[in-house]
């Protein structure tokens, strides 16, 4: 087996949580398998990174460099490209960056390149059968990867599950000197938080969250009432967002917030892992849908297969009653 | 400024329930609506935005056969200014990187500053874009969801996590893939699609392409699809049976139960 490599998110000297994920889907390739944990970064945090994976992998690669205090993807590349050997596996969190890095890397490393793997069935003959999914997790396919040139693996954060213990007592490995000057064309400036919005949704216990079967701007306001009756927020999936009926402040997802409330009440959401990403806390979840096959059911609590165009004036009215409150 | 956007036709997953075929091999794709990957429609309007601020061209292209057709000509109607359709038949089943190894070819058989893909189609790879700017060796930044041009290069914003914007400095050329709500798709009716309907869409293969047959095709494709299945899932939901008032009942009463009720 070639040398598996765990690319190292890190944050203000705070290991990523993919970190352990990836350990256990480079055990899910060989289940003997010691991946090289590798970290870029530069200053006291990167050391600090470094040093918290000591237990976990027996080898760390540390790439320090000025130029990578932030992670830019095309000046990773160049360092990383400097210090991997030919045909080795690289594993990374399938994210915005690996997004940005993993498909450029793979070319230059000549390697094939599996984006966002959700699960590993093992080598057969020299080749690596994963799962992935398509059409928005509406149908998973098995592929079959050939790496006898090596492989670059996105994998989708959570969907290997960390193994409890590890004991690898590894030691950090200074790589720093084999990059050389790094020059990107492409310049980090700077970081633009997004705004707040007039509704936090991340401190709402009842969140009505409408997707694309809303179907139009004009009827959020179904959603706008339930919530209202129920003492609820109304927040969205990214569709919503995008056909810009609602602001970007209330979407739930990888790319919007993420909310912890008791009860999520999915309205014409599909169930997209995007979306599902941004649901935290495990909350009593709801799923009122009109395709049966939506992705939404396998992991809602309770499902109504319904038109969420007429179910939603009905709860509406249900609620004002239980409530005693009046229609407006 | 001289721009491409690569585009691809997808099942229209607004339009479509999406289902195994009997023999599980495939989906059913019999009577499946197909239209434009909706992020490389983003990328469309981008490039028309862009060109109409600054000038120059938009050209549109996809790799695939002659149904794929039907989406060059609603670009062409939205305003793009050329169409060309990629067609080979040693081209079929390539792997995201022989589709990308296709692009690079025909990208260097022109002249163009700026290249956008949408940021992703149906199978969710999102690796096209990546690997065609890593052949060419230009500069790429994914999730682009905002694009100001300045004096040989562009100020890009990219999504990040959190709804956050990741605002970065990239020179010219370049490729940029796409996310959906960059803009505002402009509506394309069937009277638009009739007005190019005479506009000649060229058709280019391997040769034409100067491409290498080793590089592309499904004997070179190292990553391939073995089937396609329906996960076990878990428990799943409870699905409610009851009528619609019924049903409303339950949920209020569950809600109540759940600690979401005041």
């Amino acid at each position: 087996m070639d040398r598996i490599f765990a690319y190292i998110a890190h944050r203000a000297g705070v290991v990523d949580d993919s970190a352990m994920e990836l350990l256990a889907a480079a055990r899910k390739i060989d289940a003997n398998a010691f991946p090289t944990a590798i970290v870029t970064g530069c200053g006291a945090d990167l050391d600090t990174a470094c040093n918290s994976l000591t237990p976990s992998f027996s080898e760390i690669w540390k790439i320090a460099n000025d130029a990578l205090a932030y992670p830019n993807a095309e000046l990773v590349r160049q360092g990383l490209l400097s210090v991997l050997p030919r045909n080795c596996i690289v594993l990374l969190p399938h994210d915005h960056f690996s997004i940005d890095l993993a498909p450029g890397l793979s070319i230059k490393l000549d390697a094939a390149f599996v984006p966002d793997a959700v699960g590993i069935d093992g080598v057969e003959a020299g080749s690596l059968k994963l799962v992935r999914q398509e059409f928005g997790g509406q149908v998973s396919t098995h592929v079959r990867c050939d790496m006898s040139s090596g492989a670059v693996i996105s994998v989708r954060p959570g969907a290997f599950k960390p193994e409890g213990k590890t004991a690898a007592a590894g030691t950090v490995i200074d790589k720093s000197s084999a990059v050389g000057a790094l020059t990107a064309r492409r310049r980090y400036i700077e970081t633009i938080v997004a705004e707040a919005g007039d509704v936090d949704i991340t401190r709402h216990n009842v969140l009505v969250s409408i997707g694309r079967g809303i179907q139009e701007k004009d009827n959020v306001s179904l959603a706008e009432e339930l919530a209202e009756a129920l003492g609820a927020a109304v927040s969205c999936s990214r569709p919503v967002v995008d056909a810009k009926w609602m602001e970007k402040s209330r979407q739930v997802g990888s790319s919007g917030k993420t909310v912890k409330p008791k009860v999520y009440l999915a309205c014409g959401i599909s169930g997209a892992s995007q979306h599902l990403a941004g649901i935290k806390g495990n909350p009593f979840l709801i799923a009122i849908n009109k395709n049966p096959k939506a992705p939404i059911f396998q992991v809602a609590d309770v499902g109504i297969v319904d038109d969420v165009l007429e179910f939603l004036p009905e709860l509406t009215n249900k609620a004002r009653e239980m409530r005693g409150v009046a229609a407006k | 400024m001289e721009i491409l956007v690569c585009e691809r036709r997808v099942p229209d997953t607004s339009e479509n329930e999406i289902e195994l075929n009997a023999a599980g091999n495939d989906i059913e794709r019999d009577e499946l609506v197909y239209s434009v990957n909706e992020p490389d429609n983003y990328a469309v309007e981008e490039a028309l935005q862009i060109r109409d601020r600054v000038g120059g061209n938009v050209t549109v292209v996809t790799v695939g056969g002659e149904d794929d057709e039907e989406i060059l000509r609603r670009e062409l109607a939205m305003g793009a200014n050329q169409a060309v359709l990629i067609s080979d038949e040693s081209f079929f089943d390539s792997d995201g990187r022989g589709i990308a190894t296709i692009l690079k070819d025909f990208v260097r058989k022109g002249h163009y500053d700026l290249i956008l893909t949408g940021v992703q189609a149906d199978d969710g790879a999102a690796q096209v874009g990546g690997m065609l700017a890593a052949m060419l060796d230009y500069p790429f930044a994914s999730l682009v969801n905002s694009i100001e041009v300045e004096d040989g290069k562009l100020k890009v914003s990219r999504e990040i996590e959190g709804g956050n914007r990741e605002l970065n400095e990239i020179d010219l050329p370049c490729v940029l893939s796409i996310q959906t709500g960059i803009n505002e798709p402009r509506y394309v009716g069937m009277r638009g699609i009739r007005q190019v309907a005479s506009v000649p869409i060229p058709i280019l293969g391997a040769s034409e392409l100067s491409t290498d047959h080793v590089m592309v095709g499904v004997a070179a494709a190292r990553v391939k699809r073995i089937d396609y299945f329906i996960p076990a899932s878990g428990k799943g939901a409870e699905i409610l049976h009851g009528s619609r008032e019924e049903n409303a009942d339950k949920v209020l009463e569950l809600m109540a139960a759940k600690g979401g009720l005041k």
